[in-house]
């Protein structure tokens, strides 16, 4: 197989990139070893940053962050809420940090108005009585698993083409340049090779090991933070602690549920990406300085994710490093062929991947101006489901008659299944439950996928895309990865719910034995 | 506290769960008056099936046939077990009396003479288990022998494919055939629930009406298996009206919980026990136990909250765990709800659940739970009985994992019946 550009891995970055690209009419084939957003890009926030956050640590991340976030408003506003944010300092925090930063927020042109604790409180009740300052940004909830999809879907109509389970395992050089690229997909076990004539590595934390095999030593340094989810919406705006980045200090609405976090924990390998019990509860006692009833709330699931810093190996603290981008042309290493994008956030990512694609062009030949910035990013039916509450909403509206709800908590409808699964196919994905839950919000209810599994899987038989054990060992991975999940809020109602789905799994259906007899 | 005067009575079982109706039915059985406080709990998602004991050491998966010589080698592994600490003549009568209650509830089962059954799952898997519902028994035969069978699906219903079932089972029962029919009078596009469906098969026109739909598909089949929608309170007599009218056995598969299995169970416990003068307090739970040395147990209960006193000489708690509220869990650690007892449990709420969920070891959390002496009562901090007339059995007692053991049942039953026992051997000394 041959095309222009390979891109290496399936996060914003990537397929913001091959999004651009085949605006610029350039071929690509983009290959993810797991699934869409699969890594930092689908376990973060979900905020994009008005860049007040960055006013003190990293002045040009925060107007790059200021720039981007108004930009995205415009060109992709379906897979964004324009909550508005707050600023908040408590008894306790650094008085002169919280001074400053109406100044520092000024001289990065990022919107800032001083309000008072108890407007403060009368916006978010749920905000703390010792709060001692509060300031209004315009920070706002983006849905990254949508902004992927659509990405990724409208470079798919314009030709280019995905490879989900696909992994590099290998790069043919020859004299200073890649001259085939050696692949394998996880799922068949198939190999095959690819030529291009340009390789794009934004493999996210995955960046360091991909460029290894082309045997090019990277400064890649990773940080692993966690979140939780509540069960409910808590705030109706993003909520910062004013201070010095720190844990736990974000909590983003997003949908029917708030996302709180996050941990910075520096880690040397990928192997093993899950949050913790010790981590969740460090998020719960320090963000509950800011919102008290987080001490008391109900939380549905944990997650982990990993950041790749652009930085010196000397530094060990994450957070002291540049949330900032590098685009490295490795024709400095040797290669002539081959770019590294490494850094950076969700809410430059469309930035990232111009200033690659305008690499790209320059070396490929092609002068056509990158039309991200202007264009608007198409809306595709089969990826609107990741949004939390819409589903029960169109389900309520079409009341099509046959169309059964296959996920109860979160009114996930058979048509929704489908439609999620159609687009799985297009991207040349397995329609797993896994696939099927990145995709909608199945799994992601408080049942946490012990029942809507079992609903979806019966159906996925009767349409015939399920035979032999397949639904059984697909049930057990599903079980499997929402577990990780689930392990580190285990305690009161969510407790309960666990011995529920274990009385079902395991004492009935007997999954933990592994299928003998 | 409340106005009206307390009800008074030998012994109040907490819980209505498996543990707490088998209590509350041996305690009137031998003659106690008994008052019963429990909300509906996990009894609903209940499967039917009655383990008694099946796999065992976890860590090797080991399944047993013989459930007896399973339980000698959990007391000989296990010695804190519960099970150590009852005879098998005890865990047999506790099993007999209560099948002899479901019997005469029209709630029949079958099983081999000490010897587990393998029975289906609504996924194709297969359990072992102690004791079948009779509506469930020809397919333990029918499968042992790969009999040519038909499996019916019903158009609506959610989580069961008999497609799925087949596709699992494979080579192991080759000779299936499927079919999905449109059960009379429902929506063919609608969402249909095992509930209405087997409340409607309780009249004869509509058993007339199914048997109907389903004839033309036998097609010399050895046996024809359903989903569990045979009737509620007289699902064996539902089920012999329907093999008469196909000429042909018939079987259920149980369906996704909460099916109506279990609220067979719960119509047969809570029939029964009312028709035995027990004082059933049931959508009721106790907010407060106020404990005397020699008069006994203050309970205030009641549904929303107190309106109700309950004034008892033993207690018998069957709160059972999580579900059940018997005991409850914050991100320190673990507690009883009612007695604040001692709860036996990890360190370190890390250490609760293992690091995969299909752990076959099973999570340490599952076997937190009260310590009690050979009675069954409840140990204080330091090992003593917090009270000589308070007893807890089923699933709230600790040393066990009766999910991944497969003893539920099993150990509802007989450690409830042992519990009895003392509270009678404790009442009569006055």
């Amino acid at each position: 197989m041959e095309t222009q550009v390979l891109i290496i891995g399936g996060g914003i970055t990537g397929v913001g990139l091959a999004r651009d690209l085949a605006l610029r009419g350039i071929h690509s084939v983009l290959v993810e070893k797991r699934d869409i957003a699969a890594g930092a890009s689908g376990a973060n926030h979900g905020l994009l940053h008005s860049g007040a956050r960055y006013v003190r640590s990293d002045p040009m991340a925060a107007v790059e962050c200021r720039e981007e976030s108004a930009l995205l408003k415009r060109v992709a506003g379906h897979c964004i809420e324009d909550t508005g944010g707050l600023f908040v300092a408590v008894e306790g925090d650094d008085e002169a940090y919280v001074a400053d930063f109406p100044s520092l927020c000024s001289r990065c042109g990022i919107a800032c108005k001083a309000i008072s604790a108890a407007e403060a409180r009368e916006l978010e009740p749920v905000l703390s009585e010792r709060l001692i300052a509060a300031f209004q940004v315009p920070d706002a909830s983006v849905d990254p698993f949508h902004l992927c999809l659509d990405n990724l879907s409208e470079a798919l109509e314009l030709g280019s083409r995905v490879m989900l389970h696909t992994r590099v395992v290998g790069f043919d050089r020859d004299s200073g340049r890649i001259r085939r690229i050696r692949l394998i997909n996880d799922e068949t076990g198939e190999e095959s090779w690819m030529t291009a004539d340009l390789i794009v590595n934004a493999a996210g934390a995955w960046a360091r090991e991909v460029a290894a095999r082309a045997g090019i030593e990277m400064d890649l340094l990773y940080s692993k933070g966690s979140l939780l989810i509540t069960d409910q919406r808590l705030t109706q705006r993003v909520i910062n602690r004013l201070r010095p980045a720190s844990d736990a200090d974000i909590l983003v609405p997003g949908g029917t549920v708030s996302i709180l976090g996050t941990t910075s924990i520096p880690i040397d390998s990928l192997a093993r990406i899950v949050p913790t019990v010790p981590e969740s509860d460090h998020i719960v006692e320090t963000a509950s300085a800011m919102v008290p009833s987080l001490k008391t709330t109900r939380y549905i699931r944990a997650y982990a994710g990993v950041r790749p810093l652009v930085g010196s190996r000397s530094m060990d603290d994450g957070r002291a490093l540049s949330r900032g981008f590098a685009l490295l042309d490795h024709a400095t290493d040797g290669i002539e062929n081959f770019i590294s994008i490494i850094g950076g956030k969700l809410t430059t990512y469309r930035l990232m991947a111009e200033k690659t694609a305008d690499l790209v062009s320059r070396r490929l030949g092609v002068d056509r101006p990158g039309l991200t910035a202007v264009k608007a990013l198409k809306p595709f039916a089969a990826n609107r489901w990741t949004a939390a509450g819409l589903s029960p909403k169109l389900w309520m509206k079409a009341k099509a008659p046959g169309d059964l709800l296959l996920c109860e908590c979160e009114m996930v409808p058979a048509s929704a299944v489908d439609a999620v699964i159609d687009g799985i196919h297009e991207q040349g994905g397995l329609p797993s439950l896994y696939a099927i839950g990145r995709r909608s919000r199945v799994g992601k209810g408080t049942c946490q996928g012990a029942f809507c599994g079992l609903r979806i899987n019966a159906y996925l038989y009767d349409q015939g895309r399920l035979e032999g054990r397949q639904g059984l060992a697909d049930l057990r991975s599903f079980l499997s990865a929402r577990w990780r999940g689930m392990r580190p809020i285990l305690w009161g109602t969510a407790l309960f719910q666990e011995e529920l789905q274990e009385a079902v799994h395991c004492g009935y259906l007997g999954l933990e034995l592994g299928g003998r007899r | 506290m409340t106005d009206t005067a307390p009800i008074t009575c030998d012994l109040c079982v907490i819980g209505s769960g498996m543990a707490g109706m088998a209590a509350a039915l041996f305690a009137v059985n031998r003659g106690l008056s008994t008052v019963l406080v429990g909300r509906t709990g996990e009894i609903i998602f209940a499967t039917g099936f009655l383990d008694l004991m099946g796999v065992h050491p976890l860590e090797a998966g080991t399944l047993w046939n013989d459930p007896w010589a399973a339980i000698a080698a959990v007391v000989k592994d296990l010695p804190q077990h519960p099970y150590a600490r009852l005879s098998t003549a005890t865990i047999r009568a506790a099993f007999e009396e209560v099948l002899a209650f479901f019997e005469a509830q029209g709630l029949s089962y079958s099983g081999f003479p000490d010897r587990n059954a393998a029975v289906l799952t609504s996924v194709g898997t297969v359990k072992l288990t102690y004791r079948v519902p009779l509506t469930m028994w020809s397919g333990v035969a029918a499968r042992q022998h790969k009999a040519a069978c038909l499996l019916v699906d019903i158009q609506g219903l959610k989580g069961f494919s008999t497609h799925q079932i087949r596709a699992t089972l494979g080579g192991a029962w080759p000779n299936l055939r499927t079919v999905k029919v449109v059960f009379p009078g429902t929506h063919p596009e609608g969402d249909v629930f095992p509930e209405r469906l087997a409340r409607s098969l309780e009249t004869a026109g509509s058993r007339a009406n199914w048997a109907a739909v389903l004839e033309p598909h036998i097609q010399g089949a050895a046996a024809i298996g359903v989903p569990a929608i045979l009737g509620i309170s007289r699902s064996a007599e539902v089920m012999r009206d329907l093999e008469k009218r196909l000429g042909c056995p018939v079987f259920e598969i149980p369906t996704m919980p909460p099916g109506v299995t279990g609220l067979r169970m719960k119509e047969a416990f809570e029939r029964g026990l009312a028709g035995r003068k027990t004082g059933l307090l049931l959508e009721n739970k106790v907010f407060r136990a106020t404990v005397h040395r020699n008069s006994g147990f203050l309970l205030e209960a009641g549904s929303m909250e107190p309106d109700r006193t309950v004034q008892a000489a033993a207690v018998l708690l069957a709160t059972g765990r999580f579900m059940g509220g018997g005991l409850q869990a914050d991100r320190h650690g673990l507690r009883e709800s009612i007695f604040n007892l001692p709860v036996h449990q990890p360190e370190r709420r890390d250490d609760w659940h293992r690091e995969d969920f299909l752990d076959r070891r099973g999570h340490p959390v599952n076997r937190a739970g009260l310590q009690t002496d050979e009675f069954f009562r409840p140990l204080d901090a330091v090992g003593r009985p917090v009270h000589p007339r308070l007893f807890a059995a089923g699933s709230i007692l600790a040393h066990q994992d009766w999910i991944r053991m497969k003893c539920g049942s099993g150990l509802a039953f007989s450690t409830a019946y042992a519990a009895v026992e003392n509270v009678k051997a404790e009442l009569q000394k006055g």
